[in-house]
């Protein structure tokens, strides 16, 4: 397994690698590489500065505490620390979904919510009018309930294998809820888990890019021509976003 | 009352590949379009923040915003459709350039067994190998009338590639050196020609060099930066209509792009368009374009609708097989294909372009014996290097749970030890699937949404069957570990999972005015100054992807409009 050559060498930001690789084309250009953006004058490098001791991200603009500690626990079932690395709490999974409902995808923005509704066919998909942040509010509600009638527990009280047995019950739609299924929230609750983990750090999840260092995932690179073809698998620090913020 | 604007010669529908093209070569000779696109403009330096998974391919940043729009779908005539509420199966393009902007850019020709597919398989296998309902028909030309605008598409867009063994006869090689190529399409090759079959590297719309068109445009290389498919290319090393043909069109002077303006109506009187009535929706004024031709490339689904809102053209009628509006929706068989696992080695999964792949026709079309087959026609078979990235792959050997501590495990370990082979198999038209207006939901203007009638049949079960199968045999040869994935079932049509931005017909091209919509210029029987342009025109679907298909007969269309132009009008077929 070959390491790559980058790993100590500062990020190659997209502007100085678009310069420096000549991908820069003539007099010929009409469509092609974003020409203008190069010419903007180089910011000088900055040194290095030292991560921040707050994680001002981590605050919550969407759950109630309680909520953000059964979503929180939940997470951490689903993607769990352990010999390979950080779970989801560690990397701010549950940050990430608090995050994300705040938003347009929590007010289903960008989806079609017109009435009339009829329950479908399951090959016609989702056709509720609850939209996903009152499907989180249903749900974490309802693991709590669960959680209590037959542990005698809030489901973040609950040890590890409970936990799982309580998340079994909702993914096989053993629980049986009245305004959505228990198996819809759980696909959500596990689809954004993951979401929350691999996400660029920027959304709040994928902590110190630790979700793709486990997965050998090497971010936002700029190119891979030179090992595209290449016979050994080649790991390689990961790059984010942010290293192109300049 | 809508406000009138001046006269053009032409105005175009939507500005993606269709109109892109069309506008290019229309301007090129000196013709005035407008050409009225409802999304935004989109240039190159947008993607500067593009390598972001979560907003681009889970958010959809780039495609059309379902709160405003969206279609209906129902399995069958007495099923009531409902909205496609999020996306699923198909992505829908949306701003400068559509879909074209974040295609992966596999770029096919289909066989010429597909342009006759009726006639040619009546001649193999007799009238009784086509099942009651299945309502194939010769598309009104020939691969080898189509050929000259293939290769005009082809050097165009800077395909890279190398000949396919089992395709039609090419009048000269891919204007470009084929992808490079990857271990993962190194051992698909090698097991393929163990069991004598035809490898070929699938031909890419990724530069493999940099390349300057025959319109003078220069673009640099793909980067194998693996954010490709869903996302735009920062680079412009992805042919997109806006590094290409729009640019193209402009710089003639003759080409005024008005984004942000939704078509509601093609306008006519009788049988003649006048022009297009379209809504600006930043101001919400209402606008008259006339023109004196009206081309609509708005993709499949509103080029149809809009010909029926507009009460242009027959639409079709599945309880009589009579009327064309609609007529022949097809999709694609995506399901049958094998996963392998590789325990002993790591690819670099994270790296690779849109259209970076190995694949063969030996299954494809009417390449193999069909004669104690149930099915007709095939699939692509490929194996691709599309650049996995972390959220949407986490592949596991079957057997894994979804979820916890051993899903952790083996979605970390398999990330980088798994090759999908896959296969695009054919979608043929059935009496009973087709396009229509839906009675009760609305578009954000009032305006009825386009309803899909459409199910998997029999024919579909045994394509995915039997590719299935023909990839696992593959994935094995490649030494995959033995715990395979293999999709050999085929369930009902599901409109949640993806599977492919490959939606046919609707206005489909022909022979006869009685079966189609529009001749093989794509020039509306029942209105000679309409061109309808898209993959709505295919009267089935392929086992390839559409675009090169589709690209080849906008070239065509472009052609048919000159010279409808030239001749003062009349039919051209
Ligand atoms: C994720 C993805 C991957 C793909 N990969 C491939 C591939 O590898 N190979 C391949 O061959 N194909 C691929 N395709 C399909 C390919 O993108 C399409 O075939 C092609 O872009 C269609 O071009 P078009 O011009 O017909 O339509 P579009 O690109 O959809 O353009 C239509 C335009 O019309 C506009 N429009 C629609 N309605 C209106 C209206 N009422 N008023 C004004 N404007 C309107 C839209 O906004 C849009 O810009 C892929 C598609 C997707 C989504
Ligand atoms: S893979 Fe190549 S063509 Fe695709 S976006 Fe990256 S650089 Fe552009």
């Amino acid at each position: 397994m070959a390491e790559a050559n980058n790993t100590n060498e500062r990020p190659v930001s997209r502007r100085n690698f678009l310069k420096n690789s000549g991908l820069v084309l003539g007099g010929l250009v009409v469509g092609g590489v974003a020409g203008s953006l190069l010419r903007r004058p180089e910011t000088p490098a900055q040194p290095a500065a030292p991560p921040p001791a707050t994680d001002y991200n981590q605050a919550l603009m969407f759950f109630t505490p309680e909520q953000f500690k059964v979503v929180d626990a939940a997470c951490e079932r689903i993607f769990p620390e352990d010999e390979l690395g950080p779970g989801a709490k560690a990397l701010g999974a549950a940050y990430f979904i608090d995050h994300q409902l705040a938003g347009d995808w929590g007010f289903n923005a960008r989806e079609y919510m017109q009435a009339p509704f009829y329950p479908g066919e399951i090959t016609q998909g989702y056709q509720g009018r609850l939209k996903r942040r009152e499907i989180f509010d249903i749900g974490i509600q309802e693991m709590n309930n669960y959680s209590n009638s037959t542990h005698g527990k809030r489901f973040y009280e609950l040890p590890p294998e409970q936990q799982d047995a309580v998340l079994k019950a909702f993914e096989t739609d053993e629980v049986k809820l009245t305004t959505i299924s228990a198996s819809t929230f759980f696909n959500l609750l596990r689809a954004s888990t993951i979401e929350g983990v691999y996400a660029d750090p920027l959304y709040g999840g994928n902590k110190n890019m630790d979700g793709w260092k486990m997965k050998n995932f090497p971010g936002n690179q700029m190119t891979y021509t030179q090992l595209i073809d290449k016979p050994e698998f080649v790991k390689m620090a990961p790059l984010s976003l942010r290293d192109h913020q300049h | 009352m809508a406000k009138k604007l001046p006269k053009v010669d032409v105005v175009i529908v939507g500005v993606g590949w269709g109109g892109g093209i069309i506008a290019s070569e229309l301007t090129k000779q000196g013709l005035t379009v407008v050409g009225l696109e409802r999304g935004k403009e989109r240039k190159t330096e947008d993607y500067f923040m593009v390598h972001d998974e979560l907003r681009y391919a889970l958010r959809y940043e780039l495609m059309q915003d379902l709160s405003k729009e969206t279609i209906t779908f129902r399995s069958k005539m007495n099923v009531r459709a409902l909205p496609m509420r999020s996306y699923g199966s198909f992505l829908l393009g949306t701003g400068l350039g559509g879909a074209g902007v974040h295609w992966n850019g596999q770029t096919f020709r289909f066989l010429p067994y597909d342009f006759e597919i009726r006639s040619k398989t009546i001649e193999r296998y007799g009238a009784k190998k086509i099942p009651e309902g299945m309502t194939i028909q010769d598309w009104g030309i020939t691969y080898d009338q189509l050929e000259p605008y293939f290769d005009k598409f082809e050097k165009m867009a800077g395909i890279a590639g190398e000949e396919n063994p089992l395709g039609g006869k090419r009048s000269s090689p891919y204007p470009i050196p084929p992808m490079r190529t990857t271990p993962s399409m190194q051992l698909f090759a090698d097991a393929a020609k163990k069991k004598n079959l035809h490898p070929y590297i699938l031909p890419s719309a990724n530069l493999s060099q940099a390349y300057t068109n025959p319109d003078g445009v220069a673009r640099a290389a793909c980067q194998y930066c693996g954010f490709c498919e869903r996302f735009g290319c920062e680079y412009g090393a992805k042919a997109d209509p806006v590094v290409t043909v729009i640019p193209v069109a402009k710089k003639t002077g003759k080409f005024e792009i008005r984004t942000h303006s939704h078509v509601r109506r093609i306008l006519h009187t009788g049988n003649k368009a006048t022009g297009v009535l379209y809504t600006d929706v930043t101001t919400g004024e209402e606008f008259e374009q006339p023109a004196d031709i009206v081309v609509m490339t708005s993709y499949v689904f509103n080029n149809t609708r809009i010909l029926l809102m507009s009460k242009l053209g027959k639409p079709y009628d599945p309880a009589t097989g009579k009327g064309v509006i609609g007529k022949n929706y097809a999709y694609q068989v995506m399901r049958g294909g094998a996963v392998g696992f590789f325990d002993d080695r790591e690819f670099n999964n994270y790296a690779g372009a849109g259209s970076l792949g190995m694949c063969l026709d030996d299954y494809n079309g009417d390449n193999f014996d069909h004669s104690d087959l149930k099915f007709i026609h095939g699939a692509n078979i490929s194996v691709t290097q599309t650049g996995y990235r972390p959220i949407g792959t986490n592949k596991v050997p079957p057997g894994t749970p979804s979820w916890g501590k051993e899903f952790k495990a083996a979605s970390i370990k398999y990330t980088n030890r798994f090759i999908s082979v896959g296969a695009q198999g054919a979608s043929m038209p059935f009496r009973q699937h087709f396009l229509d207006l839906d009675p009760t939901y609305k578009d954000a203007f009032g305006d009825p949404l386009i309803r899909i009638t459409y199910d998997f049949v029999d024919q579909d079960r045994e394509l995915a069957a039997f590719c299935a199968d023909k990839c696992a045999e593959i994935v094995k040869e490649m030494g995959a570990n033995e715990k395979l994935e293999i999709n050999r079932k085929l369930g009902p049509y599901d409109i949640t999972p993806y599977q492919s931005t490959h939606n046919t017909g609707g206005v489909i091209m022909g022979a006869s005015p009685d079966t189609s919509a529009v001749n093989n210029y794509l020039q509306m029987w029942d209105a000679e100054n309409v061109f309808v342009v898209g993959a709505s025109s295919f009267a089935h679907n392929s086992g390839y992807n559409p675009t090169g298909t589709m690209g080849a007969l906008s070239y065509r269309a472009a052609e048919g409009i000159l010279k409808y132009r030239k001749s003062g009008g009349g039919m051209l077929v």
